[in-house]
């Protein structure tokens, strides 16, 4: 018996590969997107996130390794497959002298949807980012937060099945980054499946189901946030701060203290299941800290354990 | 089953051309800003244009007697060939800025590829704009020149497509390139060291054998001159219908050939 539409993954790659000429930006990822999930591309500048989202979004096509969107092909189906996605690409591409509306609508028209239907959609959509108020200015003057709602209106105009985000939230205020993820969250409780990329390990855990760590092209691992936190860090994390220069020398006198100690350039951090009873220890040891912390594990600590390096560098 | 795939075939060229539509109705839309600059650039520019050089200079010339010009007034040798001239320039003009525009600081052209439509749609929709910018701008002349009884023939008629075939020879052509550029620097040069040459020795001003000698024989190259020996023939008359075939199967090649670059280039920078 066939499998029920609904079961098919809404995206599915296998060693997928994109090459630019020598460059290798993507390296065989293995990827797998449920209906109604939201799936993240976690990594840092440079890891093969936007590669990976054109080629996705039909745009780029693959070097080599095998990707399905909605079951098709997009070296063969990439009309039809781009008809039912929407993208907010990473920088936002829209027309700066149209008013807000008038890029909805124009943007409609790429989809073939009647004059009038773009309309109505574009009003509705402009309700539904908070910009029914600024319908009719025109784009330029708007803030970087309220750009980013009118390209995620836009990218929803042909009532999209799957959204792909390319750093959604990238150098917003964090109440812009707030109403963004609030709208994004309303969008997938609607059934419309969310893949997004970030180097922000909490917009990660915010808006992900699952995710795959990605660097340098592959991927470093994949599961729901907690199972990578679980999997690949302590419950607790200690973090010192030593007067500079004096990370190294510290933290040999650390060794041996919880799991395992990373030194960074500006901190120190303890992994460690009790992150206060680590803190007694390092008292005990006299290498008092200038200042000190216990928080819960990050993504960001899964990165560092991952690939020895921050996300954010 | 057949029949399907035989529908869907022939369909595609029509989804083809929508597309394309779509794409040139994003271009009217941000024109439709610009129109009034648009209407003075077709229309009062040329006026003054053949005000001075038909009546000014063509008084000097005209004063040396009926001859110098096959029997032609100055005014009357000069307008016609703006037709050619103004087109190729508004097109030029058009395939640098404006174009690079859409690649590079808006990146509409790449948002537009994100939806249905295809590159070679965005190229298409390109043409069509083009096609829209030097319709514009030939008519404009074509309406000054029915102003002058020397140039008042129906041969207008046939000049304004004569002009816009010519506009689109330099406008796929610069667009195929502009398409490849990460900069705008090349523009000026485009502009300063090939069309305005053009301008000035490709016949508009002066019959092209005034000039020594392999400069006839270069001009075959040169799109403008095509276009301006059939608007000038168009509507003074004196074409050979044989030449006039030669020169718009040449101006045909290169507008064909111009838009295969185009969908080359557009395609290998929009899908990357
Ligand atoms: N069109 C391109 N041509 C050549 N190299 C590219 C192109 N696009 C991306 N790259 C390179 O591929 C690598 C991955 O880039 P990208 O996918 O943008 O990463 P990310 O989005 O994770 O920052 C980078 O080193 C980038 O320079
Ligand atoms: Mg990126």
């Amino acid at each position: 018996m066939a499998d029920a539409p609904s079961s098919i993954p809404v995206v599915s790659a296998h060693n997928l590969v994109k090459r630019f000429g020598e460059f290798t930006a993507v390296d065989g990822i293995d990827v797998e997107v449920r209906p109604g999930e939201a799936f993240g591309f976690l990594g840092p500048n440079g890891a093969g996130k936007s590669s990976t989202m054109r080629m996705i979004g039909c745009v780029s096509p693959v070097t080599s390794g095998e990707l399905r969107i909605f079951g098709m092909d997009p070296a063969t189906h990439g009309r039809q497959i781009r008809s039912r996605i929407g993208v907010v690409p990473q920088t936002d591409q829209l027309d700066m002298e149209l008013s807000v509306e008038e890029n909805l609508i124009i943007y409609g028209r790429y989809f073939d949807l009647p004059r009038r239907l773009c309309r109505e959609r574009a009003a509705e959509l402009l309700e539904f980012v908070q910009l029914s108020d600024r319908a009719t200015s025109k784009v330029e003057p708007l803030s970087g937060g309220m750009k980013r709602r009118v390209t995620i209106a836009r990218a929803l105009i042909n009532d999209p099945e799957l959204l792909l985000l390319d750093e959604p939230t990238t150098g917003l205020d964090p109440q812009a980054r707030h109403v963004l993820w609030d709208r994004l969250y309303r969008l997938k409780q609607r059934g419309v499946t969310l893949v997004l990329t970030t180097h922000y390990m909490d917009e990660a855990e915010q808006l992900c189901d699952r995710l795959v760590v990605m660097d340098q092209g592959r991927i470093a691992a994949e599961g729901s946030p907690r199972e990578l936190i679980q999997r690949h860090s302590t419950r607790e994390v200690l973090e010192l701060r030593y007067v500079p220069g004096q990370n190294e020398l510290q933290a040999e006198r650390l060794q041996g203290l919880g799991d395992r100690v990373e030194v960074l350039p500006d901190r120190v951090l303890v992994y460690a299941d009790d992150g206060e009873a680590a803190l007694r220890e390092v008292h005990n040891r006299d290498a008092m800290p200038e200042s000190s912390l216990v928080r819960r594990s990050s993504l960001e600590d899964v990165f560092l354990a991952l690939t020895g390096r921050t996300l954010n560098d | 089953m057949t029949e399907t795939g035989i529908g869907i075939a022939a369909a595609a060229p029509a989804v083809g051309v929508r597309g394309a539509i779509r794409v040139w109705e994003r271009h009217w839309k941000l024109h439709s800003f610009y129109w009034r600059s648009d209407l003075m650039g077709a229309v009062v520019q040329p006026l003054l244009y053949l005000m001075g050089m038909g009546l000014g200079v063509g008084a000097l010339v005209d004063s040396q007697g009926a001859g110098l010009l096959g029997g032609v007034s100055y005014l009357a040798f000069v307008a016609p060939a703006v037709i050619a001239a103004a087109a190729m320039n508004v097109a030029a003009q058009e395939s640098v800025w404006p174009l690079m525009a859409g690649f590079k600081w808006s990146n509409a052209f790449q948002a537009m590829c994100a939806t249905p439509i295809t590159a070679a749609q965005v190229a298409g929709g390109t043409l069509l704009w083009l096609t829209t910018k030097v319709t514009i701008s030939t008519v404009g002349v074509g309406a000054v020149l029915m102003l002058f009884p020397a140039t008042r023939t129906v041969g207008v008629l046939a000049a304004i497509p004569a002009g816009i075939v010519t506009g689109l020879a330099y406008g796929l052509a610069i667009s195929a390139w502009t398409a490849t550029r990460e900069s705008d620097t090349s523009f000026p040069v485009i502009l300063r060291f090939f069309i305005l040459p053009m301008f000035l020795f490709a016949g508009v001003f002066f019959p092209v054998d005034q000039l020594p000698d392999p400069i006839p024989l270069i001009v075959w190259a040169v799109p403008l001159w095509h276009g301006v020996e059939l608007s000038r023939g168009a509507v003074i008359g004196g074409l050979d219908p044989a030449m006039a075939a030669i020169h718009i199967a040449i101006l045909l090649v290169w507008v064909g050939i111009g838009f295969l670059a185009c969908t080359q280039t557009f395609t290998r920078r929009l899908t990357p």
